[in-house]
């Protein structure tokens, strides 16, 4: 099932559900036509569709609003913290693009501080699914929680076929004394052959699939963390205020601390290129980070990454 | 500035070869061919005939300003540069590539850019600032910001108009690419802009609606900057996206295009009047 079939079935099923977008049909082509006046676009007007986001709301509606990531939390910040955080209202963010999926786009594309921000705000929630699959194993419930969203949408297919999802709680893919990679979204597929390549030189090799970043699984980073020698942290995101940050801030919070090399985007923004080639220019493919956390190069193949295809 | 343009073969030239490079660029990924094509006529006029830029001297503080706001139209503006001597054409074969910085919205990396865009209503307040800054120094430059229809919807152009209106520059011309479309609808299927010209006339400004692909138009507009002392300056460029390419102009389905090498080589011909192409790519890609 894909993310439109799903959002059609949900809002279909349930009278209380509005579909918006800023002028970004990429994920609701079909919708206008099988929802009527139950889908939304408001045009480039970021702020104001979420602010009508919050109207709608305060009738009883739970509006899923669309727009590229980086305007959705970025441009609209302020009406998201003000218009869906301080009333606590259902407003539920759909981010397209997000991370390096913004691939040839330039650096006004890139949500690479998106997890920062929305985790920031009070009440808000915050999910990041590994493929499509955790995608639609996630969002029934995401949608029905009473409290606003944030989720980093990706409809990249992978084999992995996932475990049924829990609000708050991350997916342990294996456990292993080690290294264990802790990561979300887009990286999953990478972290799949990282694992694969250090297994085969003989590491004892852990996984966790995060999911939900807000609220976080305490419990799963404290055990990655106690159980392995090497904690490394995975992210399309930058070094400050995502997953590295988290981690720090779960330690502390136990009086803890912890060997952790994080793979983030360091106080910059990543280069403009299709995404196989920025992956592979910002060091993020499954074999490079495997060889980073080994120290050296391995014989291994990098499987090719597909470009994303965004087409109706 | 004479008010008869005299040379319009050598600007439609130009202008051909401007959207052989669009139409190059639009393969191995793709590029916002359909908006590049309908800003190309009014990109090479400003930068042919209108603005003091000198390529050896890019940094010229008395220089003239173009800001580049509605950014998916940038393969015009690396296009015209490559015609105009700014840029290296053979660079332009490397859209996209991790080994150079020409990719879908404008960046300051390449010579002559003066901002970058991708989000859009940003680069009208920019040329505002400019605009101040031009004014308070008592300078006689002029400062341009092109922006698309469908960019208008975004609150912060309507602000940028209210300030200039307020501060009264009438050294800033806001250039609207008005090609009627913005990604896969029409503008007034989605939100109406029209009237058009009366909103930024009840807004303050001195506004010009002229014929965007006309290089006489274009000339008899623009050579009658400033268009009223103390007012800003908005022209309204009717235009038709995709320009140029009878198989793609007004489709709302053509907007993203990544062509497969086929039928680049078709759209070529078709540029030059020889025939219609049969598109065979899909017909919607959405970035």
């Amino acid at each position: 099932m894909s993310y439109e079939e799903l959002l059609t079935e949900i809002a279909l099923s349930d009278e209380r559900f509005i579909v918006m977008t800023a002028e970004n049909r990429a994920l609701v082509r079909n919708i206008p036509a099988k929802l009527g006046n139950r889908f939304i676009d408001t045009g480039i007007t970021e702020q104001t569709m979420i602010g009508a986001a919050a109207g709608l709301a305060l009738r009883g509606r739970i509006p899923v609003v669309h727009a590229l990531a980086s305007f959705l939390t970025m441009r609209a910040f302020e009406f998201v913290r003000t218009d869906a955080g301080i009333p606590n209202l259902p407003i539920k963010l759909s981010s397209f693009i997000p991370g390096f999926l913004s691939d040839g786009n330039g650096p006004t594309h890139q949500a690479v501080e998106d997890i920062a921000l929305m985790r920031g705000i009070p009440n808000m929630t915050v999910f990041a699914p590994a493929d499509e699959d955790d995608l639609v194993k996630m969002l029934p419930q995401i949608w029905n929680h009473p409290h606003p969203s944030y989720v980093r949408i990706n409809t990249r297919k992978t084999d992995y076929e996932h475990s049924p999802f829990e609000l708050g709680k991350a997916e342990v893919i294996a456990e292993g004394d080690d290294v264990t990679i802790l990561t979300y979204g887009l990286l999953f597929e990478q972290a799949l052959i990282a694992v694969e390549i250090l297994k085969k030189e003989g590491l004892s090799v852990g996984l966790v699939n995060l999911r939900s970043l807000k609220p976080v699984d305490e419990q799963a980073i404290l055990h990655a963390t106690r159980n392995s020698k090497l904690t490394v942290t995975l992210e399309d995101h930058f070094l400050t205020g995502g997953l590295y940050s988290i981690v720090a801030e779960v330690l502390l919070k136990h009086s803890l601390t912890a060997n952790v090399l994080p793979f983030a985007l360091n106080e910059k923004w990543f280069k403009p290129s299709l995404l196989p080639n920025v992956m592979e220019h910002e060091g993020f493919t499954g074999k490079q980070i495997a060889e980073k956390i080994l120290g050296y190069n391995t014989r291994f193949h990098q499987p090719e990454i597909s470009i994303p295809q965004f087409s109706e | 500035m004479q008010s008869v343009i005299t040379n319009t073969n050598q600007l439609e030239a130009t202008a051909l070869k401007v959207r052989e490079h669009i139409i190059k660029m639009s393969t191995d990924g793709g590029c916002f061919v359909g908006a590049s094509l309908s800003a190309a006529d009014l990109i090479v006029y400003l930068y042919s005939e209108f603005l003091n830029v000198n390529p050896n001297n890019l940094t010229d503080p008395n220089r003239d300003y173009l800001f580049l706001s509605k950014g998916h139209d940038v393969p015009a503006l690396y296009g015209t540069f490559a015609e105009l001597g700014l840029l290296d054409k053979e660079r332009l074969k490397n859209h996209l590539s991790i080994s150079d910085n020409i990719y879908w919205h404008p960046n300051t990396k390449i010579p002559g850019i003066e901002f970058h865009s991708g989000s859009l209503g940003h680069l009208p307040s920019v040329a505002i600032g400019v605009a101040m800054d031009i004014k308070i120094r008592g300078g006689n430059n002029k400062v341009i910001c092109i922006m698309g229809d469908g960019e208008l919807n975004e609150g912060t152009c309507w602000e940028a108009v209210l300030v200039a209106s307020a501060y009264k520059l009438d050294n800033l011309i806001f250039v609207i690419d008005r090609n009627q479309f913005q990604a896969n609808m029409a503008t007034e299927d989605l939100i109406p802009l029209e009237p058009l010209h009366d909103k930024f006339t009840a807004f303050g400004a001195a506004v010009k609606r002229i014929n965007g692909h006309s290089f006489e138009a274009l000339h008899e507009a623009f050579s009658a900057y400033p268009f009223e002392k103390g007012k800003l300056n908005v022209v309204i460029a009717d235009t038709v996206r995709g320009k140029g390419l009878p198989s793609i102009e007004r489709r709302a389905d053509r907007w993203f295009c990544n062509f497969n090498a086929t039928e680049v080589e078709d759209l070529l011909k078709e540029l030059h009047g020889e025939h219609t192409t049969q598109l065979t790519s899909e017909t919607l890609v959405v970035r």
